[in-house]
């Protein structure tokens, strides 16, 4: 007999595996066509849609879309209140992640080198939550605490430091009638929320940083300070970089938190979702979009030169 | 270097974690309160009415099951757009890979008003109207990372010898598919199908470019933030949003806990 007596008989799929073994391309393709697919149809043919969106223009009589490629309406973003409204979410991106580092780091720094066994699991847990659970919930949270008879009014009032928040709000720029209707609110809910997002690539950063150099440093002489300033901070920055990209990208395109706490100033998000909306004038709406991906795009390589990528 | 933390930066970062999660704990103590119309602290009493009044309010269920199945069928197709993605970018190097990659991590890498304005654009200029589904094709877009993120980093830690071996002993592909590959992926998938279900069911960015009128229940709270109504009634909604939030986090965390990887990294 031949060895058709030894081996099973073979099947169908039998001879795809041989195939897909002799041709791994073959297999990898069938894999991973469906997915790309998806993305280049819905995602990257939307973000075409977005920039073809942002060259047409508005009639400015009937309030119609003219579908002709027009540069009018990037023109438009220059004017100066719409200058404003860009440069204000600049400066508040830049302030929300300054200070999303400060405060990240000791709780990234503590949680990467000194936290042990079930405390190492409480902070990470400590970290994760906040992070996936529910962004309207922890917006809301944010209005019960900074509306003007909320717990931090009445705090201040049991404690005799209302002037601190009255102080607050009555610097030049930060005025509203309470907290949660002054700019500084909009800033501290940014900085509460995105938080998380700093923390975890600092303190995978830090993980890295091997012990063995920070004892050479020790060895050599360096006081606590110096090595936490020559080792330490050079060492753990691609993952504040790597951080800051999450910070600053998502501060420049929230429109809700701008919405629900501060002075109802305009923010990126916030022009480009009632552009589109009430006002109807979508290109518009999709020339303001298109502003937060060319400052992540300058961002994003300004952050790939300092290596932050690797620490991702 | 001390191995001892100073009790300054103790301090700290205990301070810190308390930010993250003592705003959370208001949210369940002004459910019970019994003042509707402001948030005064401490509440002047405290009732559990609320939680009738919420379940007897006829429009909060529509917006509930919208959520639900949006968060379902989104999760549904990630999880099989990922696990494919996955499976196709774990091992093998190819030109180009590094842009697929960035491809797939570019919905959550952006800010959600892009993706939002993006699809919203593409619906005008198709005349696609608004329905479930396309709540549901911005939805499963953000959460193929989510899914490919969890199942590439088990497959990495994965041995390529078991697939060998299981050639080997004369499976087919399909076989080593579901007799060892599945096995070994399986709480991976399921962690980053957990993860991706609390993500779209809490997304309200994304959704309020693609929703036209229908409300999901992130955007009927959304609606009653700007133009509050009974502010104790936001609040038991919270709770519910906030549970079917957490929940699966947890379990995704417990499915994937002492791997190399664990869920939720990157979101």
């Amino acid at each position: 007999m031949t060895a058709r007596a030894i081996l099973p008989a073979k099947g169908a799929a039998d001879h795809l595996t041989g195939t897909f073994w002799r041709r791994p391309q073959l297999l990898l393709l069938l894999l991973i066509t469906p997915p790309l697919l998806w993305l280049g149809v819905v995602y990257l043919g939307s973000l075409a849609a977005l920039l073809l969106q942002s060259f047409y223009s508005i009639d400015e009589f009937s309030g119609v879309v003219k579908e002709e490629f027009t540069l009018k309406t990037y023109a438009e973003l220059f004017r100066a209140q719409n200058l404003d409204i860009i440069i204000r979410t600049v400066v508040m991106a830049t302030a929300v992640t300054l200070a999303c580092a400060i405060l990240a780091f000791p709780i990234a720094y503590y949680a990467a080198r000194y936290a042990k066994g079930p405390w190492k699991a409480a902070f990470y847990l400590g970290v994760m939550l906040p992070l996936w659970s529910s962004y309207l919930v922890k917006v809301y949270a944010w209005k019960l605490i900074l509306a003007k008879e909320g717990i931090l009014g009445w705090a201040a009032e049991g404690t005799g430091t209302g002037f601190i928040i009255t102080g607050i709000l009555s610097i030049p720029g930060m005025e509203g009638s309470s907290l949660s209707t002054s700019p500084f609110g909009t800033f501290l809910v940014f900085v509460y929320i995105w938080l998380p997002y700093m923390i975890l690539p600092m303190q995978a950063a830090l993980e890295r940083v091997p012990n063995s150099m920070l004892e050479a440093s020790a060895d050599l002489g360096a006081t606590r300070s110096q090595t936490f300033r020559t080792v330490i901070l050079p060492l753990a920055l691609p993952g504040v970089i790597a951080g800051s990209i999450f910070t600053f990208s998502l501060t420049l395109g929230d429109y809700i938190i701008p919405q629900i706490v501060g002075d109802s100033s305009r923010f990126i998000g916030l022009t480009v979702y009632q552009l589109q909306g009430t006002a109807g004038n979508t290109p518009l709406a999709a020339a303001f979009a298109v502003v937060p991906i060319l400052i992540m795009l300058v961002y994003l390589a300004l952050a790939k030169r300092a290596g932050a990528f690797d620490a991702l | 270097m001390r191995s001892e933390a100073s009790w300054g930066l103790k301090a700290a970062a205990l301070g810190g974690l308390l930010f993250l999660h003592l705003p959370i704990l208001l949210i369940f103590l002004y459910a019970f309160t019994t003042e509707e119309r402001s948030y005064a602290f401490p509440p002047p009493g405290y009732t559990t009415q609320w939680f009738g009044v919420a379940w007897n309010r006829a429009d909060i269920w529509p917006p509930l099951w919208l959520s639900l199945k949006v968060a379902a069928i989104a999760t549904v197709m990630a999880m099989i757009l990922g696990t494919l993605a996955a499976a196709g970018m774990a091992r093998a190097k190819f030109f180009g890979r590094d842009q697929i990659s960035l491809l797939i991590l570019l919905p959550i890498a952006l800010p959600g008003v892009i993706t939002g304005m993006s699809l919203r654009s593409a619906f005008g200029i198709m005349d696609i109207p608004f329905s479930t589904w396309t709540i549901v094709l911005g939805h499963a877009t953000f959460c193929i990372v989510i899914v490919y993120n969890n199942a590439i980093a088990r497959m990495r830690r994965l041995s390529g010898g078991i697939m060998e071996a299981s050639a080997d002993l004369g499976a087919n592909a399909f076989q080593t598919f579901r007799y060892v590959l599945l096995p070994n992926l399986g709480s991976a998938l399921l962690a980053g199908g957990m993860l991706a279900f609390a993500l779209s069911f809490d997304e309200v960015i994304v959704t309020t470019f693609t929703a036209g009128q229908q409300s999901t229940l992130p955007i009927w709270m959304l609606n009653e933030l700007v133009r509050p109504r009974q502010r104790p009634v936001t609040n038991v909604v919270a709770i519910v949003v906030f549970a079917a939030t957490f929940v699966p986090i947890l379990i995704a965390y417990y499915l994937t806990r002492g791997g190399s990887e664990t869920a939720g990294m990157g979101k």
